[in-house]
């Protein structure tokens, strides 16, 4: 397998890799790249654990090889933060204990990013529904559909 | 034997910028020479688990940038190019407003994250039985446009499907488009989903009816079932049934019964039985056609 060279852009920065075809986009972040905020969970694109938004889509990183995100902007979990401040969605999560093992609390965080990105103000039931791609073994979904609602009422009137 | 999933086999990677250099590729290939993939959903976890021969070189599609479209005319009906996603889809006002049946089913794939690259095109190349979009292009009447380095040619969806993860496609062939016949006055569509859990679920049986009623009879109707047999079916008997009748309760739970006896789901599945598919066929069949009769 030939290595090709790919650049992106992966939370601001811009980043050229040369990278074998068959290196999923998953292991080429996390391993090559050290985003360990990227998590692999199930790899079959059931859990949600490895979520990126890449070109302003939510997408499983596990199923797509890294050379076919050539040229596209990647946002990590990591890229969220401004400094040492977390972002509203993390300090919610934080604040509301949206947590258990926090295997699967990356891929929520950015599942509620691109929710509230859309839906300032979304209902429960619309926050399912956001969240149904992202698996929490621990079962703690109560706690975490509060962190929604929590990050969602302190960005009221803020931009994200 | 234990597969080590979550690692790739290797291959060899193309993303051709033009429909034809790929036809061209397919036309002198060899078996597991080459496959190709739109939003890989479906391929790469076949390719971790091993479930598919491994390709020496996997051809990715995205390139061909003129196939990703939805073109809606009034007169001339719908198209959607081989690379629309499956929430370009689900988020179209046109297909929402002309043909909500697809809408619905392209909403009941998988997760946001899994709709963001999948294609309706994949969807049903991929030749599942359970496949959401396969009902809804059923009873809308769709067809697939196919391609091959010498021409083209136009399949009914119906025929498409040829057995449980198989299609009519040759080696040398991809699918272009899929086209559905203009609106018609007077008509609508559903498409409903049985499944254990409300998302992220594959369906224990799908229904997509899609049905012309003036003055309270049924003019044309079609059905397609997802799940109920080795590939997405329609239910000819049932249809031909109601069409002329009034629309009454009777005449839906005749056609509901009709539809049951034309599906011939697995005997032997571990997500749910022959015979409580075959009842559900009957109960999602009917909500549906009473959901349409209004």
């Amino acid at each position: 397998m030939e290595k090709i060279t790919c650049n992106f852009v992966v939370n601001g920065q811009a980043e050229e890799i040369s990278i074998p075809p068959n290196r999923t986009l998953l292991h080429m972040l996390r391993e090559d790249l050290m985003f360990h905020g990227v998590r692999e969970g199930c790899s079959h694109g059931e859990c949600g654990s490895c979520n990126v938004i890449l070109d302003g889509k939510l997408v499983n990183a596990c199923l797509i090889l890294a050379v076919e995100a050539d040229g596209m902007e990647i946002l990590t979990v990591e890229g969220m933060v401004d400094g040492d401040n977390l972002h509203p969605i993390q300090q919610a999560f934080v604040d509301e204990s949206g947590m258990q093992c926090g295997a699967c609390t990356t891929g929520m965080i950015l599942s509620t990013k691109n929710l509230l990105d859309a839906n300032p103000d979304p209902s429960r039931e619309e926050i399912k529904d956001a969240l149904a791609g992202n698996f929490c073994r621990c079962t703690g979904y109560a706690k975490i559909f509060e962190s929604v609602e929590a990050a969602a009422e302190s960005m009221k009137g803020t931009q994200s | 034997m234990v597969v080590f999933y979550r690692r790739m086999p290797r291959f060899e990677y193309l993303k051709p910028q033009r429909f034809e250099d790929v036809l061209e590729l397919l036309q002198n290939s060899t078996p597991n020479r080459y496959r190709v993939f739109a939003g890989g959903t479906d391929l790469m976890d076949q390719l971790k688990q091993r479930k598919i021969n491994v390709p020496e070189t996997v051809i990715d599609l995205k390139g061909i940038t003129e196939l990703d479209f939805i073109n809606f005319d009034k007169s001339s009906g719908l198209r959607i190019g081989a690379l629309t996603t499956v929430a370009d889809v689900a988020k179209s006002p046109e297909i929402e407003e002309h043909y909500p049946a697809l809408a619905q089913g392209a909403r009941e794939i998988a997760s946001i994250q899994i709709q963001n690259r999948a294609t309706i095109t994949g969807n049903i190349c991929n030749a599942v039985s359970s496949a959401d979009s396969a009902p809804p292009l059923l009873a809308l009447g769709a067809e697939v446009v196919c391609a091959n380095r010498n021409g083209e040619r136009t399949i009914k969806i119906e025929d498409f499907f040829s057995g449980p993860g198989q299609t009519v496609l040759n080696p040398n062939e991809l699918v272009k488009e899929i086209t559905l016949p203009p609106p018609v006055d007077n008509s609508d569509s559903v498409y409903l989903k049985l499944a254990p859990r409300g998302r992220m679920d594959l369906a224990w049986i799908g229904v997509a009816v899609w049905a012309q009623i003036s003055e309270r009879i049924f003019n044309n109707v079609r059905i397609g079932l997802g799940a109920a047999a080795p590939t997405p079916i329609r239910t000819p008997n049932a249809e031909e049934a109601l069409c002329g009748l009034d629309v009454v309760s009777e005449n839906i739970e005749a056609a509901a019964a009709i539809a049951s006896g034309e599906a011939s789901p697995r005997e032997n599945s571990f997500r749910a039985g022959s015979e409580y598919r075959h009842m559900m066929v009957e109960v999602l069949v009917k909500r549906v056609l009473t959901q349409l009769a209004g």
